[in-house]
């Protein structure tokens, strides 16, 4: 299935599973979700478990916040990446720090669904990359999917876990296919893959990346005769860096490939935590191939703007050419 | 129950008592229909009056790090939380002590959030009570929320959002009121106009004829009552909270009250309004209304004030004791309870914290 039907298959198994699941935002219902994700809940499980709601981000947020307080699992669904910034006072004011603030009394079971990243032509505000600041908020789960089974079991845990998991869903990726299995669930939130084995150089990344770094890997071992290792993080906080550094400290090179702006964004963490890790490990300095610290661009320059496996490649060639011999 | 919510929102506020203790029946419901009543208010009142000045003077000491003093606007917080059931979900920002007191609180635990020890305030959300909101407006969508779940669960439930006028300024109290309609959610959004948003005065705050007219706009009912009448407090609240129960939506409630102190211990009131303007609203003090009202009706027993001060003082007590004796807790605590399992970044943080307290020993 594709990863669109991946979540769906997802939110209708959650909703079966706990009658306290309940879906909402903006066209989830009658529509289905702009991307048909939600397509059919509301038909099999009701207007009280799957609603439309005004076009207001906050109040999906706040409102969500509430029901946790009573016992509900609410699955909000905010439409786009760049909408998320209406919402982010009730996410890091309350929805966060509920949980500390009330020394553990009040769980928030809050699952907030974002289509996320970009490369998918859209207009301004459908492309951004939040992840930073979501992973900067104290109290919050941050969980980037690549493939549609990770997907569904990825939100499967997200909506079963009593802490608020921000879910960035790559649209890019939104029409990849894959056999999912529905009973068996993967690995937890919190836990890394290597897609890709590989010797000569690590590449961490997550989301809408991962496929564009498998890529780039075939392309290099063709091309070049690069072994590269391909680490999937899956979910940004908890951070598996365990997974990141054993395969560092292995290939003793490390580039970090991220859609975001530069600046202070993941590869910037992943940079400083292995720089902790496995400093006398390595090879070559840390290098990143993100994208700029610039507005994300019109959608005719955002095949320029965004990394791909050229500026991949490059900085790979460039962590190469550091050569102690 | 007679009409006290109606499609048109007058300006005039509703009131049943007037200030000297005279009944003003409105709408033909007359205040000696909750007579019984009344002296367990006063006492709340009475309560709140005392625990508030013990808290000001704790402030003062250094005992608490900031304070925001609820004094005049005890029949607003008093009559609004009696009117309801103790399962009902209060959502306070932090100004709501009458509020917190009727509900059975320790008043302890309103100062330790004050003392810096609790942010959340210790035996709130045991008694269905949020945690106490610093930023402002954002309670209502909280409340909101849980109101569609009461409706969910079918238990009834009715839920308060506390704010001010100045929180109606902020742009989520407009999609709360906006969802609570739509969805016809069992809420009350209870405004305590007190006149001033720290130092910025209604006027300078908002231009519609009332706060309670915004509800026009919502598609729910708004009504505008003396907030220093705890009786009509009481009734109007009362009367929502039936709307509310029996299925028929929202209502916003503006409570028309004065704050008499400062915003919080850190503000200077000489400095943006007049002491002839305290002087009237001191006139029109909500505990000696009360008195007066039942004086009047002959239903005052001065046993009632003595044991009314008596509740008080044994109040005043146990904060004061609360705070004196109150640990900071362990900083390492701090880890606990960020998630429902410590992620291993946030052990190795805490372990971090740790030797570093043991080597400052």
């Amino acid at each position: 299935m594709t990863m669109v039907q991946a979540i769906g298959a997802a939110l209708h198994d959650a909703m079966a599973a706990d009658d306290r699941v309940v879906v909402f935002g903006e066209d989830v219902g009658r529509q289905g979700g702009v991307f048909r994700v939600t397509d059919g809940l509301q038909g099999t499980y009701g207007e009280q478990r799957c609603f439309d709601t005004p076009l207001a981000e906050s109040g999906i947020v706040g409102a969500a916040i509430g029901m946790a307080l009573r016992g509900f699992r609410p699955v909000p669904e905010i439409q786009f990446d760049g909408f998320t910034y209406p919402a982010f006072d009730q996410v890091a004011t309350h929805l966060a720090k509920y949980r500390s603030r009330t020394r553990g009394l009040v769980r928030m079971p809050v699952t907030i669904r974002v289509p996320s990243f970009g490369a998918i032509g859209s207009p301004e505000h459908h492309s951004e990359s939040t992840e930073t600041y979501w992973a900067h908020t104290a109290g919050l789960k941050v969980v980037v999917p690549s493939t549609p089974a990770d997907a569904y079991s990825l939100l499967r845990d997200s909506i079963e876990c009593d802490d608020p998991v921000m879910f960035l869903e790559p649209k890019r990726r939104y029409w990849a296919k894959e056999d999912v299995d529905r009973a068996a669930r993967r690995e937890p939130i919190g836990t890394a893959v290597v897609r890709r084995p590989g010797d000569t150089v690590t590449v961490v990344t997550y989301g809408g990346l991962v496929g564009v770094a498998l890529e780039a890997a075939t392309l290099a071992a063709e091309e070049h005769g690069w072994d590269v290792e391909v680490v999937d993080l899956r979910s940004l906080v908890p951070l598996d860096i365990d997974t990141v550094a054993a395969s560092v400290a292995r290939t003793g090179r490390c580039v970090v490939l991220h859609e975001g702006p530069r600046t202070l964004g993941m590869g910037a963490e992943i940079a400083a935590r292995l720089q902790e890790e496995v400093f006398w490990d390595l090879e070559a300095p840390i290098l990143r191939a993100t994208g700029f610290d610039t507005p994300y661009p019109p959608t005719r320059l955002e095949g320029d703007w965004l990394p791909g496996v050229d500026r991949l490649l490059d900085t790979v060639e460039r962590s190469l050419s550091y050569d102690h011999a | 129950m007679a009409d006290l919510i109606i499609d048109e929102v007058a300006l005039e506020p509703i009131q049943l008592i007037a200030p000297d203790g005279h009944p003003t029946p409105h709408h033909g419901l007359d205040p000696t229909s909750v007579v019984d009543r009344l002296p367990a208010m006063y006492r709340a009142m009475v309560a709140t009056r005392g625990v508030d000045e013990e808290m000001v003077n704790l402030q003062r000491q250094g005992q608490l790090a900031l304070y925001p003093p609820c004094a005049g606007q005890e029949a607003a917080q008093v009559g609004c939380a009696t009117a309801l059931r103790d399962t009902d979900w209060l959502f306070p920002q932090y100004r709501e002590l009458g509020a917190f007191l009727v509900r059975g609180i320790d008043p302890g635990g309103v100062g330790l959030s004050w003392r810096g020890t609790w942010n959340g305030g210790l035996g709130f959300v045991e008694r269905c009570v949020a945690p106490i909101c610093i930023a402002i407006g954002t309670n209502t969508l909280h409340a909101v929320g849980a109101a569609m779940a009461s409706t969910w669960l079918g238990d009834g439930g009715v839920t308060v959002a506390f704010i001010g006028d100045g929180g109606t300024s902020e742009g989520d109290v407009h999609e709360a009121l906006n969802l609570a309609a739509v969805q016809q959610a069992p809420c009350i959004v209870f405004v305590q106009n007190n006149g001033w948003a720290i130092s910025t005065p209604t006027h300078d705050q908002y231009r519609a004829p009332s706060l309670a007219h915004r509800a026009i706009g919502y598609g729910m009912p708004g009504v505008r009552v003396d907030g220093n009448d705890v009786a009509a407090c009481h009734m109007v609240v009362a009367e929502a909270a039936e709307r509310a129960r029996r299925g028929d939506g929202p209502t916003l409630v503006e409570a028309v009250t004065y704050r008499m102190g400062p915003h919080t211990t850190s503000d200077d009131p000489t400095r943006y309004r007049s002491e002839g303007e305290v002087a009237t609203w001191r006139a029109l003090d909500p505990i000696t209304r009360c008195e007066a009202f039942l004086r009047h009706v002959g239903a005052w027993d001065d046993t009632l004030a003595e044991e009314a001060a008596s509740h008080a003082a044994d109040l005043r007590r146990s904060l004061r004791d609360a705070v004196y004796d109150a640990p900071d807790g362990p900083a390492t605590e701090v880890f606990e309870h960020v998630f429902a399992e410590p992620t291993p970044e946030l052990l190795r943080q805490r372990d971090e914290l740790a030797a570093e307290l043991e080597r400052e020993g």
